[in-house]
């Protein structure tokens, strides 16, 4: 299929992961990965730390190599082939900016390490190009220390796209960066990334990070891929609770299935109550878990009129913080505990005692929630 | 009372100041005018105001060209055996054995250089390595009071002081900028020219440094491995003080190597400006 407008990503792999796995001693780092990745995506590794983020990009950039599995780039198995032979460039989190050679002639190094040589021009004509790219067209003579964190930053970015990588491997590249800095990186990497077409593989610890810049977010828990697909589909149809937990905000519960149609399936709740959610096909569990997002839920007061099918559950207020557009509320049910719900700011207003200690009725509407997967 | 920032920095600085002045400055001063003075009729010094001794200072030419090669030879010697040493514990080495290791290299200090450069004279001396070198065929290899010998005791004598400062600059050597150079296509030899050579360079000035400087006054050594045959200005020195008693000479042969030494240290300060990349924390010099 050739769909794809302009450069955005089709189907064609440029790497793929088979069974890979990583083992330092007895600790389990990667446990057999098997993934593609496609030409011209951005994609994310997303996970707390130690969740193998790390070490599946270090492998595939050549710095460790896979215990079991295979590693391949536009076809060809890496296994054999070392780091500084791999059609890949990597931006590390502490930049690594060679200290002993300007801003320039850190950008030129990839290009300075051609054999055969690439012309003395050609190498200058390049580095100047890749300097105007990161905005740094008056700074090619200055040394790395003299430039700041976000400059680094934009070097390090500059000195790895200039050898124009199959893949461009980021590694944290925004930890080190102030709140503000990082939104301004986030789209200028995400501009670069569409304009250049390269393909970008992220790891991040941060999902607002991962949700906003990448076409695919690959979700790593305990060496393993809890759920690889785009920020969407994550978002609405996390496959189990450790994704719906990372991914957003989520209330978790449990409860019994009663019956299924379709797509859906109605739940008992503990304290008696049903609720419809969405349900994928082919689940014979009993027992489940259901998640459902603060904002998919409602609040009224006890004595508003609630609309049929709609499932009530009694609570009371225990803190109310505002964000700006939105409300946060976080309240107590006697038979499910703890619930977050999201209200815009515009509905509370129609709502009558609010306060801490008010007994609200959250709504439940049909289909706002997602039974999940069993975690393996 | 509070002290104003000025009297503060002059409090800080008084000892060491006094320290400097009571026994660098005024020392130094006292040699700089007995190397114009004469000896005494029953040695020691007498007053006066003559460039003879410094017109005699060809007298102990063979003491200089002894120092000035073998100090420079012996420095580099033991920089061409202290840097892979260093490597290997700074990149290599597990951190199981790192501390170990490291503390065999400064186990030699633990006792005095008298006792160990001793122990050389035996080791080279007829019974010796040249034993050896007999019941191989290879006959008539003499290694005690010769320079050789002599430059075998610098660089066993100095090593440690070579190995720990480049030891230090490796091991603080971000070990990613070697995974950026073979990120960027940079095979591991070439990653080792290019990346670890170039900012180790801090560690490598210091330790040459350091030892040429110690070995530019060395005595002890060649008095012991050199047998009076290979003498340094150092040897001279103690000569012409104690056993000749002639001050006046000894203080202008003095002047002489401060001022030779000023003169190289000066020029191998600049060419290490050069080499150094200039950043405060990396520079020494």
């Amino acid at each position: 299929m050739t769909g794809h407008i302009g450069n955005r990503p089709g189907d064609e792999t440029v790497a793929e992961f088979v069974e890979t796995t990583k083992r330092f001693g007895p600790v389990l780092a990667a446990d057999r990965l098997s993934f593609r990745i496609r030409r011209g995506e951005f994609l994310s590794f997303l996970g707390p730390s130690g969740c193998g983020k790390t070490t599946a990009l270090r492998m595939l950039a050549g710095f460790e190599a896979p215990t079991e599995g295979q590693i391949l780039i536009d076809g060809q198995e890496m296994g054999a082939t070392p780091a500084y032979r791999r059609p890949v460039n990597m931006v590390f989190q502490q930049y690594a900016l060679f200290p002993h050679m300007t801003v320039a002639q850190n950008i030129g190094y990839g290009l300075r390490q051609r054999r055969p040589r690439m012309a003395k021009a050609e190498i200058a004509a390049k580095v100047e190009n890749a300097l105007a790219m990161v905005r740094l067209t008056e700074f090619g003579n200055r040394r790395i220390w003299e430039m700041s964190g976000g400059q680094q930053q934009r070097v390090a970015l500059a000195r790895a796209i200039v050898n124009e990588p199959k893949i461009l491997l980021l590694d944290e590249p925004m930890a080190a960066l102030d709140a503000k800095l990082r939104a301004e990186m986030q789209r200028e990497l995400l501009d670069l990334q569409r304009s250049l077409g390269i393909t970008f593989v992220l790891v991040t610890h941060d999902q607002e990070e991962a949700l906003s810049m990448s076409d695919r977010i690959c979700i790593m828990g305990k060496g393993r891929i809890a759920q690889i697909g785009t920020p969407l589909e994550l978002y609405d149809q996390p496959a189990n609770r450790y994704v719906a937990d990372f991914v957003g905000r989520a209330n978790i519960l449990s409860g019994q299935i009663v019956s299924r149609e379709g797509g859906m399936a109605r739940i008992a709740l503990p304290g008696g109550r049903d609720v419809v959610v969405r349900a994928p096909a082919g689940d014979t569990r009993k027992d489940v878990e259901i998640a459902v997002r603060p904002e998919a839920l409602g609040l009224a007061s006890a004595s508003d009129q609630i609309p049929d099918g709609h499932t009530v559950l009694p609570a009371e207020v225990t803190r109310r913080t505002f964000l700006g557009d939105h409300i946060e509320y976080l309240l107590r049910s006697a038979d499910l505990g703890p619930l977050q719900v999201l209200v815009p700011r515009q509905a509370e207003r129609a709502m009558r005692g609010h306060d801490v200690g008010a007994r609200l009725h959250v709504i439940w509407a049909p289909g706002a929630g997602l039974m999940l997967g069993a975690e393996d | 009372m509070a002290l104003t920032q000025k009297q503060t920095r002059w409090l800080l600085l008084t000892p060491a100041g006094l320290w400097y002045a009571a026994l660098l400055l005024l020392p130094l001063a006292v040699v700089l005018i007995f190397s114009f003075g004469e000896r005494n009729a029953v040695g020691g010094y007498a007053p006066g105001f003559t460039f003879e001794q410094y017109a005699n200072l060809p007298a102990r030419f063979a003491a200089f060209r002894n120092t000035m090669t073998l100090a420079p030879l012996g420095t580099l010697a033991a920089l061409l055996i202290a840097y892979p040493l260093a490597y290997f514990l700074a990149v290599k080495v597990s951190s199981r054995w790192k501390t170990t290791l490291l503390v065999l290299v400064i186990v030699p200090f633990w006792t005095s250089i008298l006792i160990r450069s001793y122990a050389w004279i035996f080791l080279l001396g007829g019974r010796g390595i040249p034993a050896l070198f007999d019941w191989v065929g290879i006959e008539g290899v003499r290694l005690i009071n010769t320079p050789f010998a002599v430059l075998i005791g610098i660089v066993y004598g100095y090593l440690p002081l070579m190995v720990f400062p480049i030891y230090v600059a490796l091991e603080k050597l971000d070990k990613q900028l070697l995974e950026a150079a073979a990120d960027l296509g940079t095979p591991p030899w070439r990653s080792f020219l290019q990346i670890t050579l170039p900012l180790s360079m801090p560690g490598v000035l210091t330790g040459t440094m350091l030892v040429f400087i110690l070995l530019m006054g060395e005595f002890l050594i060649p008095a012991i491995l050199g047998g009076g045959k290979v003498f340094f200005v150092g040897n001279a020195l103690v000569d012409l003080f104690l056993q000749s008693r002639n001050w006046a000479f000894g203080s202008a042969v003095a002047v002489a190597l401060v001022v030779i030494m000023l003169i190289v240290v000066t020029l191998y300060g600049r060419l290490a400006r050069r080499f150094s990349v200039g950043r405060d924390d990396v520079g020494l010099m």
